[in-house]
Order: C-alpha cells, then sequence, then structure tokens
C-alpha cells in the first residue's frame, strides 16, 4: 500500500496510488505467467529456442505463421510433450492459487494452504482408494472421489482444529492438518505400494509430479476450476468482511455460516480438481496468497484475482527448475515447491506475533 | 544450546497452546512431570512403576516371540522358544537368521527411539518435542545420503554422517524457531517445514547419484527394517549400548534439571553443560537409528507420552520409553510386514499410527478447553 504518501494527505490519492499499484502488480503477473508458459515449452531434455516455440504455436493458429522451419522433434517435445503438462501447471496452479487465498481469508489463518492442512492429502487418499480398489483409471472418474476427499479431509480438519472456545488458534489448525495429512498420506503411499503395477499411472502424480500427464485429466478438471474460480470472486466481498471477525461480518448483514459453507465448496472444488490433476502439492497456496496479499493489500477481490494468475507463474517455473537441476532425471514439481515454501512458512510461523497460539 | 533453555517463557507447556490460557489446576503439572493421581499410585508409587515397567517387558518378550513365529513358514511359540534354545532343522535356521535379526532391530531401535524422544520431551518439556517431529530423522538421514552418495559408505562413516546431519538440523531447527525463547508450535511447524524442505533436497540428492545406490537409499527412505541383518545390526547395537550407557549416567541429571536451572544448580549440577551433554547424545540415538533404517518417525513422539501413562511415572519415564518405543516398533513392523497384502515400510505404518496419535491428542485437548 502506498506507505510512502505523506500523513495530511487527503484520502483520494491515497486510494488511487493504491489501485494504481493493484493494476500494476496484475500486469507484471500478466507478464511473468507467459513468461513462465514460454519457458516451460522451450526448456527440458530437449531444449527448444524460444523463438522456435514461439513458431510452432503460431503453427496452430488459423493462418497463423508457419512451424516449417522447426525440426519435428521439437515440434513433437513441444506440443506433445510440454503442451499438456504446460495446461496442467496453468489449471492445477490457478486452482491452488486461489484455494489458499480462500482458505486463509476463512480461517484468519495466515499458515493456511489447502496442502499444509490436509486438504490436498485427502484428495490423494480417495484417488488411491479409486485407483486401488474401485479400478477406475481415468481421470474422468477419479475426479469425483477427489472432490470428496477434499472436502471430507477439509471438514475433519476444521472439526479438530477449529473445536475449542477459541475457534482454532493458526497453529492449532495447522498441526492439525499436518497431523491428518500425515496419516492420509501415509495410508495412501502403503496402498500404492501394495499393488505397484497398478498403480503405475498414477505413481509419478502421487509425488506431485507434472510429467506424462497427457490431456485427459486437465480437460476433466479445468471447467471445475473455472467454476471455483468464478465463485471464489464472487464469494471475496462478503469475505473480506468475515476476514474482519465474525461480529463485524454479521453486523454488516453477512450470512457467516453461509460464507464459510461456499469457502468449503470453492476449496474442495479447486484443491480435489487441482490434486486430481498434479497430485499433492503443498506450498504453493501458502507462498502465492501471501505474495498476492503483499502486493495488492487487504483486499479479497484482488488477492484472489492476482492469486490465479501468481499460482500458474510458480507451479510452472517450479516444474521449470525440477527439469534442469538433476539431469537426467527430473525432480517433481511438488518437490520444489516444497523446497521454495518450507522457508516461507518458517518466516510466516517467525512472523505471527508473540508466536502462534 | 542456550536455544534449549527451559526457562524460556515461550516454551512453557503449561500455557495451552490451544487457547493460551492456562488449564485448571495446570500450575501443578506438566507433560513432563505428571501429577501423582489418587488411588493406587499414591500408595507404593515406587513399587508399582517396577511393576508395570517390567510388565512391558514381558509384553515385549511374548510379541517378539509371537513375531519370530509369523511369516510364510509359520512357527508355533514353542516350536520359537524350540529354536532359539538350541534346536537344530530348518526352524532354527528360519527364526536365528532370518527373523531374529528384525525382530531385535525394532526392539533395539524402537528403544532407541523412545529413550531419545524421552531425553528431549523431558528436556524441552514440551510432548511434542521430539526428534522426529522437529526434523532431527530427516536431517540425519539426509547426512546420511550425502555419506552414501559420495561413495564412503561404510556402517561407521554413514552413522558418522547421520549425526552431523542430525546435529546440523537440530541447531538450525532450533536457531529458526528462536524467538525471545522457543515456543513449543513455533518450534514444531519450523520443524516440519525444515522437514520438507530436506525431503526434497534427500529426493534431489538420489536423483543425481547413481541408479543403484539411489534405489537401496530411497528404499530405506520410507523407514524400513528391511534390509536389516546381523552385520547391520550387530555394530548399530553396540553403539545404541554405548549411547544407552550414557543415558543412563545422566538420568539422574536429567531429572534435577526438569526441576528447574537453579534447583539443579543447587544440586551441584553444571545445567548448560549437562544439556549439552543429553541433547548430543540424544540425536547421536537418533541418528545410529536412522543411519541403519532411514528415518522412521512418531516412534520417538508417542513412546514417552504412551510410558508415561502405562507406568504413571513422575517424569517421562527413560526405561518405559525405551521399552515402549521398541514395542512399537516391533508392533508396527509386524504391521507393516504381515498385515497389508505387499510388506510396506515400516516407517509408514508409524506415520499413520502417529498421526493418529497426534490428532487424538488434540482431540482430547480441545474436550478440556471447550
Amino acid at each position: 500500500m502506498a506507505t510512502t504518501t505523506p500523513p495530511g494527505v487527503v484520502r483520494a490519492p491515497r486510494a488511487a496510488a493504491r489501485t494504481r499499484r493493484r493494476v500494476a502488480g496484475l500486469v507484471v503477473a500478466v507478464v511473468l505467467l507467459a513468461v513462465a508458459l514460454l519457458l516451460s515449452l522451450a526448456v527440458g531434455a530437449r531444449p527448444v529456442a524460444l523463438a522456435d516455440v514461439v513458431r510452432v504455436l503460431g503453427g496452430l493458429l488459423p493462418g497463423g505463421g508457419d512451424a516449417a522451419g522447426v525440426a519435428p522433434a521439437d515440434v513433437a517435445a513441444v506440443l506433445d510433450l510440454r503442451l499438456p503438462r504446460t495446461a496442467a501447471a496453468l489449471v492445477a496452479g490457478a486452482g491452488l492459487g486461489v484455494a489458499g487465498a480462500v482458505v486463509q481469508a476463512v480461517t484468519r489463518n495466515p499458515l493456511a494452504d489447502p496442502g499444509i492442512l490436509g486438504v490436498t492429502a485427502g484428495s490423494a487418499f480417495a484417488v488411491s482408494i479409486a485407483v486401488g480398489f474401485a479400478g477406475v483409471t481415468a481421470a474422468s472418474g477419479w475426479i469425483w472421489f477427489s472432490f470428496v476427499g477434499a472436502a471430507l479431509a477439509a471438514v475433519t480438519v476444521s472439526l479438530v482444529g477449529g473445536a475449542g472456545r477459541s475457534g482454532g488458534s493458526p497453529a492449532r489448525l495447522t498441526l492439525s492438518g499436518i497431523a491428518l495429512g500425515a496419516v492420509l498420506s501415509g495410508i495412501t503411499s502403503s496402498i500404492v505400494l501394495a499393488d505397484p503395477r497398478r498403480f503405475d499411472a498414477v505413481r509419478a502424480w502421487e509425488v506431485g509430479s507434472l510429467a506424462d500427464r497427457g490431456w485427459g485429466p486437465v480437460a476433466t478438471v479445468a471447467p471445475f476450476i473455472v467454476v471455483g474460480i468464478v465463485l471464489a470472486l464472487l464469494v471475496s466481498r462478503p469475505l473480506d468482511a468475515v476476514a474482519l471477525g465474525d461480529d463485524h461480518a454479521s453486523s454488516v448483514g453477512v450470512s457467516v455460516p453461509l460464507v464459510r459453507v461456499a469457502a468449503l465448496v470453492v476449496v474442495t472444488l479447486l484443491a480435489g480438481g487441482a490434486t486430481a490433476v498434479v497430485g499433492p502439492i503443498a506450498f504453493l497456496g501458502l507462498m502465492v496468497a501471501h505474495a498476492a496479499r503483499g502486493v495488492v493489500g487487504a483486499s479479497q477481490p484482488w488477492t484472489i484475482g492476482l492469486s490465479a494468475l501468481l499460482g500458474p507463474v510458480l507451479l510452472l517455473l517450479a516444474d521449470v527448475l525440477g527439469r534442469v537441476v538433476a539431469p537426467p532425471g527430473e525432480l517433481a514439481a511438488g518437490l520444489v515447491t516444497a523446497a521454495i515454501g518450507a522457508p516461507v512458512l518458517i518466516v510466516v510461523a517467525r512472523r505471527l506475533a508473540g508466536g502462534p497460539r | 544450546m542456550s536455544g534449549l533453555d527451559p526457562r524460556s517463557p515461550g516454551l512453557d507447556p503449561r500455557a495451552d497452546p490451544g487457547t493460551g490460557t492456562r488449564r485448571p489446576g495446570a500450575g501443578t503439572r506438566r507433560p513432563g512431570l505428571g501429577a501423582r493421581r489418587p488411588g493406587l499410585g499414591r500408595l507404593r508409587p515406587r513399587s508399582r512403576r517396577a511393576a508395570a515397567t517390567a510388565s512391558l517387558a514381558l509384553v515385549a518378550v511374548v510379541v517378539a516371540v509371537v513375531a519370530l513365529g509369523l511369516g510364510d513358514y509359520p512357527l508355533s511359540p514353542p516350536e520359537v522358544l524350540r529354536a532359539l534354545l538350541g534346536g537344530d532343522g530348518p526352524a532354527s535356521t528360519i527364526v536365528l537368521q532370518w527373523r531374529l535379526p528384525r525382530v531385535l532391530a525394532a526392539l533395539v531401535f524402537g528403544a532407541a527411539l523412545g529413550a531419545s524422544g524421552a531425553v528431549f520431551q523431558s528436556l524441552t518439556r514440551n510432548p511434542l518435542g521430539s526428534p522426529d517431529v522437529i526434523g532431527f530423522s530427516t536431517g540425519a538421514y539426509t547426512g546420511a545420503i550425502v555419506v552414501i552418495v559420495s561413495g564412503a559408505a561404510s556402517a561407521v562413516g554413514t552413522a558418522l554422517g547421520a549425526l552431523v546431519g542430525g546435529l546440523a538440523t537440530a541447531l538450525v531447527v532450533y536457531l529458526l524457531a528462536w524467538r525471545k525463547g522457543v515456543h513449543g508450535l513455533r518450534l514444531i511447524i519450523v520443524g516440519i517445514a525444515v522437514t520438507a524442505l530436506l525431503h526434497s533436497v534427500n529426493s534431489w540428492l538420489l536423483l543425481r547419484a547413481q541408479a543403484e545406490v539411489a534405489l537401496s537409499a530411497s528404499f530405506w527412505g520410507a523407514g524400513s527394517l528391511a534390509l536389516v541383518g546381523w552385520s547391520e545390526l550387530l555394530p548399530a547395537a553396540v553403539l545404541i549400548a554405548l549411547l544407552t550407557v550414557l543415558v543412563a549416567g545422566l538420568a539422574r541429571p536429567l531429572r534435577q534439571l526438569e526441576l528447574g536451572d537453579d534447583a539443579a544448580r543447587a544440586h551441584g549440577l553444571r545445567a548448560e553443560g549437562t544439556r549439552l551433554a543429553l541433547v548430543v547424545v540424544a540425536v547421536a540415538l537418533t541418528a545410529v537409528v536412522t543411519a541403519s533404517t532411514g528415518p522412521i518417525i512418531f516412534v520417538a513422539l508417542a513412546a514417552p507420552q504412551l510410558a508415561r501413562r502405562v507406568v504413571r511415572s513422575a517424569g517421562v519415564p527413560l526405561l518405559g520409553s525405551a521399552l515402549v518405543g521398541g514395542l512399537l516398533l516391533l508392533v508396527a513392523d509386524v504391521v507393516a510386514q504381515h498385515v497389508t497384502t505387499t510388506p510396506v515400510p515400516v516407517g509408514l505404518v508409524t506415520l499413520v499410527i502417529g498421526g493418529a496419535y497426534l490428532i487424538s491428542l488434540l482431540v482430547a485437548e480441545s474436550r478440556r478447553t471447550r
């Protein structure tokens, strides 16, 4: 916010400066997203020049240039391998980023994140049940399990961590989520290990890897993510009121239970959907929501909008980084986000006034 | 190690982390120093504690005998006992060569983790202040991987790497969690963040390593007893035995530290030095286990608390914690081998048990504060 404004200046210029800052943040985020998308298409075991990437993409448009001069292997790498995984990162990153912003607002917990709170672990658990016991093999089938798992985990963690007179302290809610996530991921790993062949399709998915994603999961999930983000923007104003306290929200005519239920639906759609595509990824929503709020200040509509852009940026860059750090292997994007996100969690935990209580 | 100073206000476990309020009567209770309860426990606490500890040991022996009989070639307990007492034939080979190392490893390693957890929970006066929650196990694993990947993989080298990794992680976590004292929950969240970070680092190290090295190290990554034979068990057991002697020697000073540094000094104790020695020994116990099995988490967290409830002792009982730890890991390993359709790493079983235990702790606490 416009902290450089000298005291005594009337409100309008400050508001204008704030809006300028927010719009600038949005523009920068869009540019970053474009760069991240191009990098994701260009970088990998077979590097493709950025100019060639642009030409290949241009070839997709009706009458928009041609990819004639590009090596066929490069075209295949960009279109068949990297485009689907880039789309997956775009969809899942947006979902997780917005889910992080919403869950932080509704729990008033700066440590909240769909991964840390065990919601994505619930999704992954339900998917592993679907694949292991119900014989589901396609994303179109397991996405429903993913939603149910996310919703059940979200309800459970808020019951365990939010119980008590104080309505749950940030640290305790976080701890409950971590404990629940540990249990669920342990069982998930056991189910996967018990029948490795059946899980060949989802093994990479279990560690939050974007490799070999294909178009199926992305196409299935994308509509749900879009609906979730639209719903998040619709409840963003009431969320602003809830962020100031339940009493304040009630006094300005916002139904707190209704907002909570709406937020639960949003988080279920977004985190469940994102997990169905990329697997359980933690810390992404945490980082994105803090970064977005740092730029736009205390406004949920802006935070959610910016998170929807920054989420994919971060996931794409994490994925690109994972491709280059350990050639010829790949470090799963989920592991890269954990490595980047862990320091953020430490900083936030330290910043909580007087320590988390 | 001023970071471990239990006098720091943020570390007081009596302040309920859920609400910041104190529980009724909390001033006389603390997790490391349970209140005497009325009834039997009040009459003859010492002999009752001894009886509880002895029965724990008995249960451990019984479970061990049963576990030795489980497998593709099932044996009845009498057959197991005959094989142990020098019988001949296939049963004795199966029991002595195949199953005994693993069962003993579960008992010894579990006991080491339990004792390590007891020392830490007593020092931090926090039931959550155990080495696995705070990331030492993962740090020890990182240290071990670095040694293995660099090609100097002897048993001693790996254990040393694990020790250095564990101690370094301990130091980093405490420094990062330090802010006018170490608050219990902040310590845990920092520990979990560092664990997540190290987990990524470990995966990265394994990815860069030779395939065969990576395979053995990654199987071990979830914490498994499957690769433990006599040749792996014996050096680790000797180290653990030495460390156990040290812990036993420090048990009395530990009790005095529980009463506060001033009281300890009044008894002629060098508080800081003693604390440092205890930390090093406890981290070393965890590190030796991790170097042999990979990180097995939650045993060090749950064992001391369960032991305190079973033995109903004043402090966190060292011997009881070790016994419960051994028992816990043995049962978890039996589950890991025989309950699931395919054997899974025991670390996954302890993860599930420990996570469920943590949730039940949180639920119980929320009931109290409601």
